[in-house]
């Protein structure tokens, strides 16, 4: 049927309102902004509204920490004990002596890299590897350092390791007989090299009193009586071994000499005794005499 | 001359805007529906940017998004008569459409039949200032074209080159670059009434809308409904529309004349509303489910419900039968037909290498209409349905939206109109300045 009052909406089109806010909703930016801004902005405001309050955040705050030192302070990430492996006793002892945290404490609070750097700062300590292990144990292994040589300086006498890191004083010589002693300012600076004459030294090894450090820079080979074999800056080794060549083929140690100067390579120059140059001296007046009559 | 075409040029700009934009709405605003496209632009149209025609007809950069079609209101003869009625339509058809598309339309792109479209064949001459046609030289040759006086109160709606000669050479679709010394050109114009473009566009402002473009709905039908070859060697395309009917001639591509005709589909229906006394919607749903225009001996005993809603049982059981029916339509059909062949050989349309005459529009559908045309027209006759783009949906692929597909390919590859040309040097000031100087270096 008809319908009789024309006015009613027969009509299809849309009003001119809902046109324009259909082409709005339809408009990519207005798009995005009612489906992203607007929510993210109300959950901002919101947010905002309710974190303005000083004792919401303060109440918020204690609660975070509360539940941070719940789980911090669980038996499972406590550590009762300190373990320390690979040191003598005594180094131990220091190590037990500078650990700075009391035990029990909470692994979150141990700074295991700090600890490490702590441990390897004790003079006598080469390496050291620090971990948690299971059951709540810290776990210190530790190299030590080896002496290999007794050094003799103006501050007395002290023991040095490869490097030449002082690892521990020593009251007499005679408490580490079997170390070599090398002497002299900077006496540490070349141990390797030391080691490498003493060892070279090993024919005569009998004699050998020590090494000196001479300005720093070279070695003296001291021998028992008082004899010494200047070595060169360079090659100090090869210089020592013709010395001991000479002396197995002509016993030139057995000789009355002071000192044998190896330093330049060139030109090897003996020191005689006085008396036994005076001797010489006549020895040769004597034949040359003869000679002359 | 130039002054003229500023709102063609500007509105040419709000085309290329829209291009950017990637989105358009093309509007067919007809008599008897309004029917509302989204077009997408991929920008993929510069691809067979080169030579003829693609595999896709030069339509593969676009896609339909959006297509609806609402019953157009306040429109007579393809004029706006209604503005609030046909604003509502519009804003119907745009609503849905976008609702379709699911974007924002900003840009539309529309076009008429009716506001009485009138063609004109203008003839210009220059002589060329070097030997080689330049840009400039076609600028000129265009602005020399003599301009008839097409009367107060029209506008120019299309005026397009269709043929350079140069010398005595003719044919020529793009002369620059030639030698020569004489450049000659033709073009196609038409005009219509400037109060019915008004009318469309405040319709369309209106609607909080541009509007980048107008074209008329005869021309964008041809483009649509004629294929290539008809269009190299010359066709007419008949678009049968509700309120008028337009005719457009094409050859080598190009539209050589238009017209159209006041007597459209709607008449049919009200003969019929008026023959059988039964109200117009009932005529329209009777005219498109029984109509013809060829009775036969079946016919007579075919006999239809018309109805009524007086109350009378002896009214409102009334029948007719369909030979009746077409007894009605045949005369107001062939009257159009005959109107049309009055405009095909008015403008010398028998002169044609080829006389292909394609019918389509809404009112092609007529079953039987293909044997009366050829009757009347001439025996090329063949119904002629709109290029399938992509994207159309299957409602919208029938000869009534041959001018709203029309009007993509209008969008997607607009002809070359006198204003996409540049402006003639020698109009700026500045050059005729430099003119006088000349002058006087010349002649002292």
């Amino acid at each position: 049927m008809q319908q009789v009052n024309s006015d009613t909406p027969n009509d299809p089109a849309p009003s001119r309102w809902s046109y324009r806010f259909q082409r709005l909703m339809l408009t990519p930016l207005f798009r995005k902004v009612l489906r992203v801004g607007i929510p993210f902005c109300l959950t901002f405001a919101i947010a905002a509204g309710y974190l303005s309050d000083r004792d919401r955040q303060d109440s918020i705050r204690l609660a975070v920490a509360d539940f941070r030192h719940q789980i911090e302070t669980r038996p499972e990430f406590m550590i009762n004990l300190l373990a320390i492996e690979g040191a003598s006793p005594s180094i131990e002892e220091d190590i037990r002596e500078i650990f700075p945290f009391d035990l029990p404490a909470s692994s979150f609070d141990l700074d295991l890299e700090s600890v490490r750097e702590m441990i390897v700062g004790l003079p006598a300590v080469a390496d050291a590897d620090v971990r948690v292990r299971q059951g709540g144990v810290l776990v210190a292994e530790v190299s030590e350092r080896e002496p290999v040589v007794v050094w003799r300086s103006h501050d007395g006498l002290a023991l040095v390791d490869i490097e030449g890191v002082v690892t521990d004083e020593l009251d007499a010589r005679s408490e580490r007989f079997d170390l070599p002693a090398i002497a002299g300012a900077g006496g540490n600076q070349d141990v390797p090299g030391a080691i490498a004459i003493l060892e070279a030294a090993a024919p005569i090894k009998a004699n050998v009193l020590g090494l000196v450090r001479i300005g720093e820079r070279r070695w003296d080979l001291v021998l028992k009586e008082g004899q010494r074999i200047l070595l060169p800056e360079e090659n100090p080794v090869r210089a020592l071994e013709r010395v001991i060549v000479l002396s197995q083929v002509q016993d030139m140690l057995e000789r009355d000499i002071v000192v044998v100067d190896m330093r330049l390579s060139d030109r090897p120059t003996l020191r005689m005794n006085e008396r036994a140059v005076e001797d010489w001296w006549r020895v040769t007046k004597l034949t040359v005499g003869a000679q002359q009559q | 001359m130039i002054e003229l075409y500023d709102s063609q040029r500007a509105m040419r700009n709000m085309r290329k805007a829209a291009m950017q934009r990637g989105v358009v709405a093309v509007l067919d605003v007809g008599t008897s529906k309004i029917a509302c496209l989204v077009l997408r632009f991929d920008g993929t149209e510069r691809l067979n940017d080169g030579e003829g025609v693609g595999a896709m007809a030069g339509q593969a950069g676009f896609r339909v998004i959006g297509a609806a079609t609402t019953r157009s209101r306040g429109v007579r003869f393809g004029e706006i008569e209604a503005m609030q009625e046909t604003e509502r339509a519009i804003r119907t058809a745009l609503q849905a459409a976008q609702k379709m598309a699911n974007i924002r339309v900003d840009h539309v792109i529309a076009c008429f039949s009716g506001a009485s479209p009138r063609s004109y064949g203008l003839a210009g001459q220059v002589e060329l200032e070097g030997h080689v046609v330049s840009e400039q030289d076609v600028s000129r040759v265009l602005s020399a074209c003599d301009v008839p006086a097409y009367g107060e109160g029209r506008e120019v709606l299309h005026a397009q080159p269709v043929n350079f000669a140069l010398d005595h050479r003719t044919g020529l679709s793009d002369p620059r670059g030639q030698l020569g010394q004489v450049l000659s050109t033709d073009m196609h114009m038409v005009t219509i009434d400037a109060v019915a473009v008004q009318n469309l566009a405040h319709c369309v402002k209106r609607c909080d809308l541009e509007l980048a473009g107008l074209a008329s709905s005869a021309y964008v039908s041809g483009n649509a409904a004629l294929v290539e070859d008809e269009q190299e060697l010359g066709a007419a395309c008949i678009d049968l529309g509700g309120g008028s009917a337009g005719v457009s001639i094409f050859i080598k591509k190009h539209m050589i004349y238009s017209d159209s005709v006041r007597i459209g589909g709607d008449h049919v229906t009200n003969d019929i509303s008026m023959g059988l006394q039964i109200p117009q919607a009932t005529a329209e749903r009777i005219k498109t489910f029984y109509g013809g225009v060829v009775a036969t001996g079946m016919d007579d005993r075919e006999l239809i419900e018309i109805g009524g809603e007086t109350g009378d049982w002896e009214h409102d059981r009334r029948t007719v039968s369909r030979a009746e029916l077409i007894g009605i339509m045949r005369p107001r059909v062939e009257e159009i037909l005959e109107e049309v062949r009055a405009r095909l050989d008015a403008a010398g349309f028998g002169y044609l290498p080829s006389q292909q005459i394609v019918l389509t529009g809404g009112g092609s559908q007529i079953p039987g209409l293909d044997g009366l045309a050829s009757r009347i027209l001439g025996q090329q006759v063949r119904l002629g349905r709109p290029l399938r783009v992509h994207g159309l949906p299957q409602a919208a692929t029938g000869p009534g939206f041959a001018s709203a597909v029309g009007m993509c390919l209008f969008a997607a590859n607009p002809q070359d109109e006198w204003w996409d040309f540049e402006i003639p040097v020698d109009r700026y000031p500045a050059r005729s300045l430099r003119r006088a100087v000349k002058w006087f270096k010349d002649n002292w």
